[in-house]
């Protein structure tokens, strides 16, 4: 199941943030916005995302970039709402 | 007194990490008015230099022009100085009714309302026009104000990558359920100098039945042949359903900016727009200066050519030097050095050399792709130009970057 939602957040963060030749790799450690891959502004429609993908609300004050740095602090946050 | 110790550590820590992150904003004091060549005092205490300023919005060279000066005199003896009030109590004089009749007529909209600032504008598009069953599509790179702006609103916000139709496309099919939709974009985006696609970005907008908004704070007054912005470059006037736009660049420089687009708009704007209603009204100098300016394009487009020109000589006379510029024509000119340090230096060397233009690196710009942004202006005259070109082949001899791509200035200079 786990593995299923990392599949998942993995992919949209590919297809949504990366140019369609990037060659870069993102694993569940890449880390998402300290490196400029997902921006400030960007977070917002990642959340939007997490919240319809997996019928979850998180509230504002958990949707920090230090939460969302990395696939395995997304699903970290996830497990807080939801029973993954 | 409740500035406490507390507070007072935390703000001297922030202090520092932007100061040990390399990101501390130093101002430099100009001691003239603004044009091509300026007098500067930096660091602040050092004897004034002379300099050839590459790094202003004032793209028409309109700033210090002698006939928007004279009218904002006149506009000074007959309207005054200020007006203490916002618009609708007492802060609108005929002049302001005047400037945005005219702004309408030059963009070829239907209605135009002045703001203090673009920034202001940007601030009350979104709110006023969208709620909470509304969505907002919009480019990731468009500026700072626009996000602000959407931050605002109620409306739910989608992006789409930078300049990419088909991913625009993605966010038009998914947000279909939505009441209104409204894309948007930068006409020309600050960094790059890029031209946001706006022929197909109306071609979906109408598909779709989307809105679309575009700030063309980067374009007004020069893109397009008759200088009127994206929207007559790219083909689509009357087709843009809001434009938010600046009195701060190409014209005159000054201060305040507008929403200028459908009527509805603009009429709910005087409305309901927070920053038009509770901020001051444009002070009249400034006002009747921007119709002198708004005069002088509408009647030639000399100094529309000029830039074009000076833009083109420019660009290829740096790419024959060896200088990685990205390719455009906007006068918004990248030269590429990809890492941070090294645009610092670049910029400093430029400055011993007479050149006054800025280094930009992350978190301005993507990591790895810093650059120095260099801004032509109708008021540069070829020598002007001639001795930027020379500084930077200079400069960029000594630190081995010209005729290099972009792989072998990384190998030596990292990212």
């Amino acid at each position: 199941m786990a593995e299923d939602i990392k599949k998942t957040i993995i992919e949209y963060v590919r297809k949504e943030y990366l140019d369609e030749d990037s060659d870069q790799q993102i694993t569940e450690d890449t880390k998402l916005i300290t490196s400029g891959i997902v921006d400030s502004f960007s977070m917002v429609s990642l959340k939007m995302f997490l919240e319809k993908k997996f019928q979850v609300k998180i509230p504002d004050d958990k949707a920090t970039p230090e939460a969302f740095d990395s696939v395995n602090n997304i699903i970290n946050l996830l497990k807080e709402f939801t029973p993954l | 007194m409740a500035y406490s110790g507390k507070a007072k550590n935390h703000y001297s820590t922030e202090l520092t990490t932007i100061r040990g992150a390399g990101l501390f904003k130093e101002e430099r004091y100009i001691k003239s008015p603004q044009m091509a060549r300026i007098k500067v005092e930096y660091p602040v205490g050092a004897p004034s230099k002379e300099v050839l300023n590459f790094c202003a919005n004032n793209y028409l060279g309109l700033s210090s022009h002698p006939e928007v000066v004279d009218a904002a005199h006149k506009g000074l003896d007959s309207h005054g100085y200020g007006l203490s009030s916002v618009r609708f109590i007492c802060g609108t004089q005929d002049i302001h009714a005047e400037l945005e009749k005219k702004l309408t007529e030059f963009l070829e909209t239907e209605d135009t309302i002045l703001f203090p600032s673009c920034m202001e504008a940007n601030a009350a598009l979104f709110e006023v026009c969208l709620d909470k069953d509304d969505a907002m599509i919009a480019d990731r790179l468009v500026h700072a104000s626009i996000v602000d702006g959407m931050r605002l609103s109620k409306a739910q916000l989608y992006n789409y990558k930078h300049l990419n139709m088909e991913h625009l496309e993605e966010k038009l099919q998914e947000t279909q359920g939505c009441r209104f939709r409204m894309i948007i974009t930068d006409g020309v985006f600050s960094m790059d100098g890029d031209i946001a696609p706006l022929e197909k970005i109306c071609e979906l907008g109408e598909k779709y039945d989307a809105m679309v908004m575009v700030d063309d704070s980067h374009s007004t007054g020069f893109l397009g042949k008759q200088g009127k912005g994206t929207h007559e470059h790219c083909g689509v006037l009357g087709r843009i359903d809001a434009i938010t736009t600046t009195l701060g660049k190409a014209l005159g420089g000054a201060a305040g900016g507008c929403i200028s687009g459908r009527k509805g708009i603009v009429d709910l704007c005087r409305q309901r727009a927070r920053p038009y209603l509770f901020s001051n009204t444009v002070p009249p100098v400034v006002v009747a200066a921007s119709i002198k300016v708004i005069d002088l394009i509408s009647k030639s487009t000399t100094r529309r050519n000029k830039l074009e020109e000076n833009t083109k000589y420019f660009r290829e006379k740096m790419t024959e030097a060896g200088l990685d510029i990205r390719p455009g024509v906007h006068p918004i000119v990248p030269v590429m050095l990809y890492n941070a340090k090294l645009a610092q230096d670049v910029s400093r060397d430029l400055y011993e050399e007479g050149i006054y233009a800025i280094g930009f690196f992350f978190p301005v710009v993507p990591q790895g792709q810093a650059r120095i942004r260099i801004q032509i202006s109708a008021d540069h005259e070829r020598e002007h130009l001639d001795k930027a070109i020379a500084a930077f082949t200079k400069i960029g001899a000594k630190y081995n970057i010209l005729g290099k791509k972009k792989d072998e200035v990384i190998a030596m200079y990292g990212m």
